[in-house]
C-alpha cells in the first residue's frame, strides 16, 4: 500500500521541517560564554517526527478519501455516526440513557469533591454551549461577543446580592430574563449583518459589557470584582463548603436537563424550523411571511437566556466575580465547544463542553501545551470530522417506495 | 385586486424600475414577460415587500402595501414562489410546507390543505419526510408551489417556474398553475422569460423592457405582435 510517492511526500515535509525549525531548535546562542551550541539531534528528531507525522496524516486523508469514494458509488453503506446510531435502536438507547443519567447523579459520590467542581464547571459549559447552539448552530447567527451574556447573569447575581440581598433562586430567573434582555439590544443593531460583519460587531458588543464592567468603579467595583457571593441555599438552610459544590453541581445538572428539555423543543417547533430556514434563505423566508427581525430577535433572546443563567450559577459557584473572567477568550472556548461538538447537535455540544473542559483539567501537566493541543485538535477536527464529533443528523426517512407509503 | 401605480424601485443608485404601472383584476392569471435584468423579478420583490419601492404606489384590495413589512403582506394574502425555487434544502418536505404556513395557526385547516396538496402532487407525498435539497429540480418546483399555496394565497406571485426545468416538466407545472387558477379561484401573476408559454397560460399580458412596462395587451395580441414574436418568441 506504501507507494514510493508517499514516501517521497513525506521526505519532502520532514526536510521543509528541519530547514523551518533550524533557528530556533537546533542554533543556540550562549550569550555569557559567547559560544553557539548546535544541537544536531533536535534536527533529526524534528526530522523523524514529521516524516512519521506527514506519513500518518496522509493516511488517514487517502482512508478518507477512499471512503467517501466508496460511499458515493453506495459500496459502502454511509457511515452511520456512533451516537446516531445508538439513538436509532430504541434497546440501546433507554440503556445507554439510564446508565448516563445514573452515573451523574452517582457522580459527586464516586469521586472526588474536586472532580465534582471541574465537572460542575463542565457542565456550565454545556449550558453556555447549548445556548449558543440556538444562536449559532440553529439561526445561523455567528455570534463572538456571547460571554457577555455570562457576565450579565454573574453580574446580576453578584450585585443584586450586594444591594438588596436577594437569593440564588430568586436571581435565577432574573438573570435569566436579564440575559434575555441584553440578547435583544445586542439583536437589534445587529439585524441586518451577516457572516463576518455579524462577528466583528457582537465581538465588540462583548468587549464593549467587559469594558464597562472594568471601568465602571461605582457600579461594578472596577477589576477588583465582587467576592462574598453567598452560595445557593437549600430552602434557606446554609450549606458547608463541601455540600453546596455538591448541591451546585446537582442544580448544574437539573438546569442542564432543562436547558437540553428546551432546545430540544424548541428544535423540532416552528420557531426552530423558522431559524434554520432563516439560516438557509433569508429571501424565501420573507417570501413565505416569516417575521425575520422577530425570528433573529428570538434566536438572541432565547440564546442568551442560558448565558444569563449560566452566569448566576458561575458566580454562585465561584463566589467571586471580575472582570476577567469574561474576555473573549471565553466566547472563543464556548464556540470551539460548539463547533467541534458539532453545529445544530445537542448530544455534539454536550460532548464538545466535556471534551474541551475536561482536558485541560485532567491533563494539567502539559498546561504549557494547551494552547498547542487545542490548536491541533481543531485542525484534525475540522478535516477529518467537519461535521463535529457528533454532527446534527436532522430526522430523515429514505423513500420506501409508494405501497409502503400509502398505508402510513 | 393588485395595482402598481407609478412604481419606482431602486438598488443603491441604479434604477431598476422606472413608473411601473400593472393592473390585476380578481380570478386572472396574468404574465409579466421580458428579458434577463428587465426587473421582472423586482417587480415581484416589491410587491412583497423585500425590495420597497422608492416612490409609487401599490394597492391590494383596495389597501395601500407600499410600505408595508413583508410578512403583513404574506398575511394579507400576497405569496410569492422566488425564482429559483430556494426551498429549504435541509428540512423536509413537510416541514418545508410548514414554513409556508408559517402565519397560520389553524392546525386542522392546514392539515387538511398539506393533504390537498400532496393530491396535486402525489409525488411530494411519497418524499414527505425527505429533505428538500435531496429533490429533483421539477420536484423542488412543486415543492416551492406547494409551500407558497400553504399560506392560502388570494394572489400567488410565480417567479420563473419553467427556469432550468425540463421541457416536459414545464409543461406539467403551467397545467398545474391553471388548476390552481381554476380550482381555489387563486389569482395568479405570473413572470417568465419562456413568453410562448407564459401568455398561452395567462389571459393577459405586459411586457417589460429596462425597467419599463413596453407593452400591454391580451395574450392573444400579444402572441401576434411583431415586436413580441421577434424579441421573445424566437419566429
Amino acid at each position: 500500500m506504501i507507494t514510493f510517492g508517499q514516501i517521497k511526500k513525506a521526505v519532502l515535509v520532514s526536510i521543509w521541517f528541519m530547514f523551518l525549525t533550524f533557528p530556533i531548535m537546533v542554533i543556540r546562542v550562549n550569550p555569557v560564554e559567547h559560544i553557539v551550541e548546535w544541537r544536531w539531534k533536535n534536527m533529526l528528531l524534528v526530522g523523524v517526527g514529521s516524516f512519521i507525522l506527514s506519513f500518518v496524516w496522509h493516511y488517514f486523508i487517502r482512508r478518507k478519501e477512499l471512503g467517501a469514494q466508496k460511499a458515493e458509488l453506495g459500496e459502502w453503506a454511509e457511515a452511520i455516526p456512533l451516537a446516531q446510531r445508538i439513538r436509532s435502536k430504541k434497546t440501546l438507547y433507554k440503556p445507554a440513557l439510564v446508565a448516563a443519567g445514573i452515573f451523574a447523579l452517582a457522580f459527586p459520590f464516586i469521586f472526588s469533591l474536586y472532580q465534582t467542581n471541574i465537572m460542575a464547571s463542565a457542565l456550565i459549559y454545556v449550558m453556555l454551549g447549548l445556548g449558543l447552539n440556538i444562536v449559532v448552530g440553529l439561526a445561523g447567527l455567528l455570534d463572538l461577543g456571547y460571554v457577555a451574556f455570562y457576565a450579565v447573569g454573574a453580574y446580576a447575581y453578584a450585585l443584586l446580592n450586594y444591594h438588596f440581598g436577594l437569593s440564588f433562586w430568586m436571581v435565577l430567573p432574573i438573570g435569566a430574563a436579564l440575559g434575555a434582555t441584553f440578547g435583544i439590544l445586542l439583536g437589534f443593531p445587529v439585524l441586518r449583518l451577516r457572516g463576518d460583519y455579524l462577528a466583528i460587531v457582537t465581538l465588540g458588543f462583548g468587549e464593549i459589557i467587559r469594558i464597562i464592567l472594568e471601568n465602571w468603579n461605582e457600579f461594578s467595583f472596577g477589576p477588583s470584582g465582587i467576592a462574598n457571593i453567598p452560595r445557593p441555599s437549600l430552602f434557606g438552610i446554609d450549606l458547608s463548603v463541601h455540600n453546596a459544590t455538591i448541591y451546585i453541581y446537582y442544580i448544574m445538572i437539573g438546569l442542564c436537563l432543562l436547558t437540553i428539555f428546551v432546545v430540544n423543543r424548541l428544535q423540532d417547533s416552528r420557531i426552530g424550523r423558522a431559524w434554520i430556514a432563516l439560516r438557509e434563505d433569508e429571501t424565501a423566508c420573507q417570501a413565505m411571511g416569516i417575521d425575520k427581525t422577530k425570528t433573529k430577535l428570538t434566536a438572541f433572546a432565547l440564546g442568551a437566556m442560558w448565558a444569563g443563567m449560566s452566569g448566576v450559577v458561575f458566580a454562585a459557584k465561584t463566589t467571586f466575580v471580575n472582570p476577567a473572567s469574561f474576555t473573549i477568550w471565553e466566547s472563543i472556548i464556548i464556540l470551539c465547544i460548539v463547533v467541534l461538538g458539532g453545529m445544530g447537535s445537542i448530544l455534539g455540544v454536550i460532548a464538545g463542553a466535556l471534551v474541551l473542559i475536561l482536558m485541560p483539567e485532567y491533563l494539567r501537566a502539559l498546561s504549557e501545551f494547551r494552547m498547542l493541543a487545542f490548536g491541533i485538535l481543531l485542525v484534525v477536527m475540522m478535516v477529518f470530522r467537519p461535521g463535529g464529533l457528533i454532527p446534527n443528523v436532522r430526522r430523515t426517512y429514505k423513500f420506501e417506495g409508494v405501497a409502503n407509503d400509502e398505508k402510513s | 385586486m393588485l395595482k402598481l401605480q407609478n412604481v419606482q424601485t431602486f438598488y443603491g443608485n441604479i434604477q431598476a424600475l422606472k413608473d411601473v404601472t400593472i393592473q390585476i383584476s380578481e380570478g386572472e392569471i396574468v404574465s409579466l414577460i421580458g428579458s434577463n435584468g428587465a426587473g421582472k423579478s423586482t417587480t415581484l420583490m416589491a410587491i412583497c415587500g423585500i425590495v420597497p419601492p422608492r416612490s409609487g404606489e401599490i394597492l391590494f384590495m383596495g389597501q395601500p402595501i407600499t410600505h408595508m413589512e413583508p410578512d403583513r403582506i404574506v398575511s394579507l394574502g400576497i405569496c410569492q414562489v422566488p425564482e429559483g425555487r430556494r426551498i429549504f434544502p435541509h428540512l423536509s418536505v413537510l416541514e418545508n410546507l410548514d414554513m409556508g404556513a408559517f402565519l397560520r395557526k389553524d392546525r386542522s385547516q392546514i392539515k387538511r390543505d398539506m393533504e390537498y396538496l400532496f393530491e396535486l402532487f402525489p409525488l411530494l407525498a411519497q418524499r414527505r419526510h425527505q429533505a428538500g435539497g435531496t429533490l429533483s429540480g421539477g420536484e423542488q418546483q412543486m415543492l416551492a408551489i406547494s409551500r407558497a399555496l400553504m399560506a392560502r394565497p388570494k394572489l400567488l406571485l410565480l417567479d420563473e417556474p419553467s427556469l432550468g426545468l425540463a421541457p416536459l416538466i414545464v409543461k406539467r407545472t403551467f397545467e398545474i398553475v391553471r388548476k390552481i387558477n381554476t380550482e381555489n379561484k387563486t389569482t395568479i401573476f405570473l413572470v417568465e422569460q419562456n413568453a410562448n408559454l407564459a401568455l398561452k397560460v395567462a389571459a393577459r399580458g405586459y411586457v417589460m423592457e429596462n425597467g419599463r412596462i413596453t407593452l400591454t395587451d391580451s395574450s392573444e395580441n400579444l402572441l401576434a405582435n411583431e415586436g413580441v414574436k421577434k424579441a421573445y418568441l424566437g419566429f
